[in-house]
């Protein structure tokens, strides 16, 4: 329910003229609440940001969702690769 | 992500027949400047409070829907962990709240020129909300204008 609570948050910030972007780590339930900007992480529920104190890697997925804030082809959902430094993107429609 | 095959068959059937809401028209707002220069507020689902404000309500029936406000120069570590779902695993967030409200990352991005600014206030939500109608008709305007009262530009949301 987390990812549907998010959802409709970010929803209502962006039609507000704030550009928003959410972590998710159930793309199959993003996919059917449509937020506007999503990362998903390859982690398992309760761990967003990958893993506990470990600051480099929090700070790339942190830098990943901010790389989706310049996105204009919503909604999308990219996909944070740890072993890669690009981000693999597709379109939910 | 999640394997959604690995979890466990009530979550998996839960949210298999779960009348999720769908956005529609999906927004997209245009970022006016560059992230170096932007104040940025995060948002997350975690449940986590500050020292002095209420918990969460586990009694509310279809999910407690309000919020709270976390300074934007607290102490991310002394946040209380209210979250009582178990469909998550609580121990990484137990250990290190960035986890769920990576606010020490964020200052340190500030510290390298890469956003302009970490906002005052974020926000704190339980993410557990079966039944999310007062949370889109009350909480979700208030926090939202919330928000556009600190002139926050980029806004990271943080499901659990």
């Amino acid at each position: 329910m987390c990812h549907q609570t998010v959802g409709l948050v970010q929803a209502e910030l962006e039609r507000r003229g704030i550009v928003t972007a959410s972590v998710t780590m159930l793309p199959e339930i993003t996919e059917r609440v449509r937020p506007p900007r999503a990362l998903s992480v390859p982690y398992p529920l309760g761990y967003p940001f990958g893993a506990a104190n470990d600051a480099g890697l929090q700070r790339r997925v942190l830098r990943a969702l901010l790389a989706q804030c310049d996105r204009h082809d919503v909604p999308s959902i990219a996909v944070f690769d740890p072993s890669d430094t690009l981000v693999a993107i597709y379109a939910t429609e | 992500m999640a394997r959604f095959a690995d979890l466990p068959l009530w979550l998996r059937t839960t949210l298999r027949v779960y009348p999720w809401r769908r956005i529609g028209p999906v927004p997209c707002a245009v970022l006016r400047k560059p992230l170096s220069e932007c104040r940025v507020a995060l948002v997350t689902s975690a449940g986590v409070v500050p020292v002095g404000q209420p918990p969460f309500d586990e009694s509310v029936r279809g999910g407690d829907f309000s919020y709270r406000v976390v300074a934007g120069d607290i102490d991310v570590q002394t946040l209380g962990e209210f979250h009582r779902s178990k469909s998550f695993d609580h121990a990484g967030i137990v250990a290190d709240r960035n986890l769920a409200l990576p606010l020490d990352r964020l200052r340190e991005l500030v510290i390298d020129h890469e956003i302009g600014e970490v906002a005052p206030r974020h926000l704190s939500f339980m993410g557990s909300i079966t039944a999310p109608g007062r949370l889109v008709r009350d909480s979700v305007p208030e926090a939202a204008q919330l928000l556009l009262d600190d002139h926050v530009d980029v806004a990271l949301l943080v499901p659990v």
